[in-house]
């Protein structure tokens, strides 16, 4: 079972407030441009894959007041798990990863991860949720239906982290790789500026 | 060649605060000085490319980091750094232990490849092979602080 990923942000974008900041990659921030601009989104478009985590980790320690909620790929979660590690060394209570799991590398014309099922002979789909468990997230939750998700995004959202989300969703067909929205270096600017004078997020002041 | 404590001193005179970091067996020695340090908070990483990408969060959130592995890490770096310094325009700096440099006899690759690797991204550095070249550690860094351009210090690693 899975959800839209679309519908999957449509659900995170209804509750985002003014000092929250979002950093979607790859087939989420190509979704999540169409929900709208907010000066607090960074559309991590170019990326470096696998990296979204580690720049919102970056963010998140650096404005320890403000949570910063990163929607990361299956794929790149795979291309460096690693981070995973390294983000609860660091225990950011105000970061949340979301990994939005289709199983497939999308943007290239939806190839398996080496993590689905299908491309596992004899092998079950990779479980992120223990992996994330193993690696030390204080919260981990998994949704596969968008009424469950959009029950608790706000239980989810008001947790102390680090908080790791796994949601099920499907491929969508045609997804091409993001363009950034505008050049990246004036993006990377006008978010720095906006990081160090918006409101803080309500829940973390 | 340094210890720790001097490097701490730099750093923080600097007013940096946060050296991302993943050690090697030199910079490795500094571990201590840079976790007792008040002003600078060290953030341990899996992967040497996941430092350029901490670091440039941090920035973007007015922090001030240092990039802090060995040069065999520079090598694993190449996409994170292409996409924080060339996509985004970051200025970040990093401290980058030079394996085998400072040994003439050595065959590691690790040595022949650092400089030609740092010239290929059009990276500027400066090389830090004797203790009393130390203070251009900070001279560079506010050079490119104040241009507003990434750069890179080596440290020399090897005999001494």
């Amino acid at each position: 079972m899975s959800m839209s990923l679309v519908e999957s942000l449509k659900v995170l974008h209804a509750v985002r407030t003014p000092g929250q900041v979002v950093i979607p990659t790859m087939g989420s921030a190509r979704e999540w441009m169409t929900l709208g601009t907010h000066p607090l989104d960074f559309i991590y478009a170019p990326s470096a894959m696998g990296q979204a985590p580690l720049v919102g980790l970056g963010v998140a320690l650096a404005q320890p007041e403000r949570q910063v909620i990163v929607t990361n790929g299956d794929g790149c979660t795979l291309m460096n798990l690693g981070c995973l590690v390294t983000i609860t060394a660091a225990a950011p209570r105000n970061l949340v990863l979301i990994v939005c799991d289709n199983s497939v590398y999308e943007v290239t014309g939806q190839q398996l991860t080496a993590a689905a099922e299908p491309a596992r002979p004899g092998a079950p789909a990779v479980d992120y949720c223990a992996i994330a468990r193993g690696c030390g997230f204080r919260e981990v939750f998994a949704y596969e239906r968008l009424e469950a998700w959009q029950a608790e995004v706000g239980r989810v959202l008001s947790v102390s982290g680090p908080t790791f989300v796994l949601l099920s969703v499907a491929p969508v067909p045609g997804g091409a790789v993001p363009k950034s929205p505008a050049p990246a270096p004036q993006r990377a600017i006008e978010f720095s500026r906006a990081l160090q004078s918006a409101p803080l997020t309500e829940a973390f002041n | 060649m340094f210890t720790g404590q001097q490097i701490v001193t730099e750093l923080e005179r600097l007013g940096l605060t946060h050296v991302v970091w993943l050690p090697d067996s030199t910079l490795g020695q500094w571990e201590e000085a840079l976790g007792a340090s008040q002003a600078l908070k060290l953030i341990r990483v899996c992967r040497e490319g996941e430092a350029w990408s901490v670091a440039a969060g941090l920035a973007l959130g007015g922090a001030r980091p240092v990039v802090m592995i060995q040069c065999t890490g520079l090598f694993e770096s190449g996409d994170s750094l292409r996409n924080a310094i060339f996509d985004y325009g970051l200025p970040l700096f990093a401290v980058i232990g030079h394996r085998s440099s400072l040994n003439p006899a050595a065959t590691d690759s690790a040595r022949r490849f650092t400089e030609p690797n740092l010239k290929s991204w059009g990276l500027d550095y400066r090389t830090i092979d004797k203790p009393e070249k130390l203070p251009e550690l900070a001279m560079f860094f506010r050079s490119c602080r104040d241009a507003g351009r990434p750069g890179v210090v080596l440290i020399g690693e090897g005999k001494m």
